[in-house]
């Protein structure tokens, strides 16, 4: 089982599961691109409106087909059908949104069920044709890779190179509309442009991604990558790298247990194969993670109680807790005695400077000291700006010169 | 001269020679929210070289004036122009900082980031950022003093710190004319004296600066020209005109209380 699912990761298993392997990778990193800009933009559900819109126009594509063409299946069909649709359900929530006191949320709700249910009417009524080539319609569901063409594979990742391509050249345009449209549009920026342009990527990755994901679960594709990659880094080109290549890597290994195991929906195994990428980002992801929040959590205490057994030092006062004396000693705060060495007599002068400060910083400006995460836990020339500082210390010598 | 251009001038034609060639000149903007007027019919002409704060009550349309201004908002009636021409085609010229609140501060992006965004007009689109771009934005950081800061995920800072991110993302604009929404709100007192600094060497360059301003009392120290609002323009010019005691009165109500007043009535005299 292991060395079948080897081979076909390897490229061995035949050429066409090679083609579908690639293309899925391809269809992933697009997704995980394009996922980083929508979730920035905090339009991430959209996405759902959209694949779950696409379903009336697949089976109104597939009957199309059927009167032309006198078969049903035919990809071209069922993508065109598939993005008119999808393009109506946005332009429906939009209206929703504008004309209505609706929230966005309740809008993207009842278009895309209206939609889905709309897309399920037509698909039973499909079902009852009895044509034979229906048959496989309902993979667009749950996606299947096991019946993709060669030239579908193909298809797809040709696609999803343009979408890549197209949205790392708009990066810097991209980022800016996420983080700031007003100041964007006050530069003369066209944002309704690029936002269109953004979701029109969205929409290409959702159409070119049905046959592989499914609709059902194709939101994963640009939600679950950019979530993952946020926990590792704070910068925007890092994000999007690091999720383009979770979102390919989900698919590649997604698509490949698929094809060892047909029954499987390849949706499935693809959203699961992100999923386990994304909790291992949660627990292990440094910073970020829930690991290192819990570390952190330790380690801030730690630093607390040593500042604290620092300042009673200072006043004369002994440290009480017999581990803390244990690591004062440690760091050579305290000889084997117990006696404070030389540069513990330094380490404790710059803590209760440090103190002061932080003391004057909370009387001289209460509300951005409370603001302050790291009030009193950091040094405060880690943290303040030098010429606040500056004037925190000219305020504290002249009240010391005033109460002494 | 100035000082007789500012008085109010509700139906002069923007064709006249001082609204050509002010920094920004409006006639008769009105904005409404959901069939509510928030400006009405307000005319401003605003001097060269300047510093225009912007005060009036809660709910007086002051941020919907400058948001109007810079054409971010659709207005009901009026126009604008901006050095004799339209907003749309002296956007170079133009310089913005939103209310600190407008955007997200979890976004991933550094300080410097955030500065080299005010570079992008000049980068253009599609062009990459390149290290002399982000060089340049360092300098900017610098004069707001955040250089030690540049590499610090945004989220970081304190209020006043990302203030002065926003403060330097505009000054990398090198404009003419800036709008600044509320800057000192909720920042600590150095960045409130960097602020001043920036707004002082920006008027001695010749700039014009209109900044949204909430305390009445420090708005005569930092600024030289007012523009009262309270939907209605109450009255604009030079600070010794325009910010008198009987106006504030006018434009506040009641709302103002007898001792802020009174702090501010030896003004009324100058």
């Amino acid at each position: 089982m292991l060395t079948e699912l080897l081979d076909i990761l390897s490229f061995q298993g035949g050429y066409n599961t090679s083609v579908v392997l690639l293309g899925s990778a391809l269809l992933g990193m697009a997704g995980g691109v394009i996922g980083v800009f929508s979730l920035l933009r905090k339009r991430a559900l959209i996405s759902d409106a959209i694949s779950h819109a696409t379903l009336p126009g697949i089976t109104l594509g597939f009957l199309v087909a059927l009167a032309l063409t006198g078969t049903g299946k035919s990809l071209p069909f069922l993508m065109t059908g598939a993005t008119i649709s999808g393009i109506l359900g946005v332009l429906l929530v939009q209206w929703i949104k504008d004309n209505t006191r609706l929230p966005e949320d309740s809008a993207i709700g009842t278009v895309l069920s209206s939609f889905f249910g709309l897309g399920v009417v037509l698909m039973s009524y499909i079902q009852t044709l009895r044509d034979g080539s229906q048959a496989g319609l309902e993979s667009y569901l749950l996606g299947s890779t096991a019946s993709m063409l060669q030239s579908e594979a193909e298809m797809i990742a040709v696609f999803a190179l343009l979408i890549t391509l197209t949205a790392a050249i708009f990066l810097k345009e991209f980022g800016l509309i996420c983080f700031d449209p007003d100041y964007a549009a006050s530069r003369g920026w066209s944002v309704s442009k690029i936002d269109l342009l953004m979701m029109a990527l969205l929409l290409a990755v959702v159409v070119i991604g049905l046959k592989t994901v499914g609709l059902i679960l194709i939101i994963a594709l640009v939600i679950i990558p950019p979530v993952t990659a946020r926990f590792w880094t704070d910068r925007l080109g890092l994000m999007v790298g690091i999720s383009a290549f979770s979102g390919g890597i989900s698919c590649f290994l997604g698509a490949g247990l698929s094809a060892l195991t047909p029954d499987f929906p390849s949706g499935a195994t693809i959203v699961l194969t992100a999923t386990t990428l994304f909790l291992l980002s949660l627990f292990l992801a440094p910073r970020r993670g829930v690991l290192a929040t819990g570390l952190r959590q330790i380690f801030f205490r730690y630093r607390i109680s040593r500042r604290r057994a620092l300042l009673s030092l200072g006043q004369g006062q002994p440290v009480l807790s017999s581990l803390f004396i244990l690591l004062l000693k440690h760091e050579g705060t305290l000889d084997k005695n117990g006696q404070v060495t030389k540069l513990g007599q330094q380490k404790i002068r710059q803590m209760s400077r440090d103190q002061d400060l932080w003391n004057q910083y909370l009387s001289d400006y209460p509300e951005e000291a409370f603001a302050q995460k790291n009030w009193s836990l950091s040094m405060i020339t880690d943290v303040l700006p030098p010429d606040l500082i500056h004037e925190l210390e000219e305020n504290l010598r002249l009240q010391q010169k005033v109460a002494g | 001269m100035i000082a007789k251009l500012l008085r109010l001038q509700p139906h002069q034609p923007l064709t006249s020679e001082a609204a050509k060639s002010a920094p920004l000149a409006i006639q008769g903007l009105s904005v409404a929210y959901h069939h509510k007027p928030v400006v009405w019919d307000l005319s401003f002409i605003a001097p060269a070289q300047g510093l225009v704060a912007v005060v009036g009550p809660n709910g007086a349309g002051k941020s919907t004036f400058i948001k109007a201004a810079l054409g971010l908002i659709p207005k009901l009636s009026g126009e604008i122009t901006v050095y004799g021409k339209s907003v749309a085609s002296q956007r170079h010229l133009i310089g913005y900082v939103p209310q600190r609140g407008s955007v997200d501060w979890d976004f991933p992006a550094s300080a410097l980031d955030v500065v080299t965004m005010g570079l992008y007009g000049k980068i253009g689109w599609l062009r990459p950022v390149r290290k002399a771009h982000r060089a340049a934005a360092l300098g900017y950081l610098e004069q707001v003093g955040m250089a030690d800061f540049a590499d610090r995920q945004i989220g970081q800072l304190s209020g006043g710190q990302q203030q002065r991110v926003f403060l330097a993302r505009a000054l990398a604009q090198d404009a003419a004319l800036y709008f600044m929404d509320e800057p000192f709100v909720g920042v600590d007192a150095a960045t409130e004296r960097a602020i001043v600094n920036v707004l002082k060497d920006l008027k001695d360059q010749g700039k014009t600066v209109i900044c949204v301003h909430h305390d009445l009392q420090s708005a005569p120290d930092y600024f030289d020209h007012a523009l009262i609002l309270n939907i209605r323009p109450v009255a604009s010019g030079p600070m010794a005109e325009a910010f008198t005691a009987e106006n504030l009165q006018h434009a506040y109500g009641g709302r103002l209380a007898p001792s802020e007043l009174s702090g501010l009535i030896p003004l009324a005299g100058q």
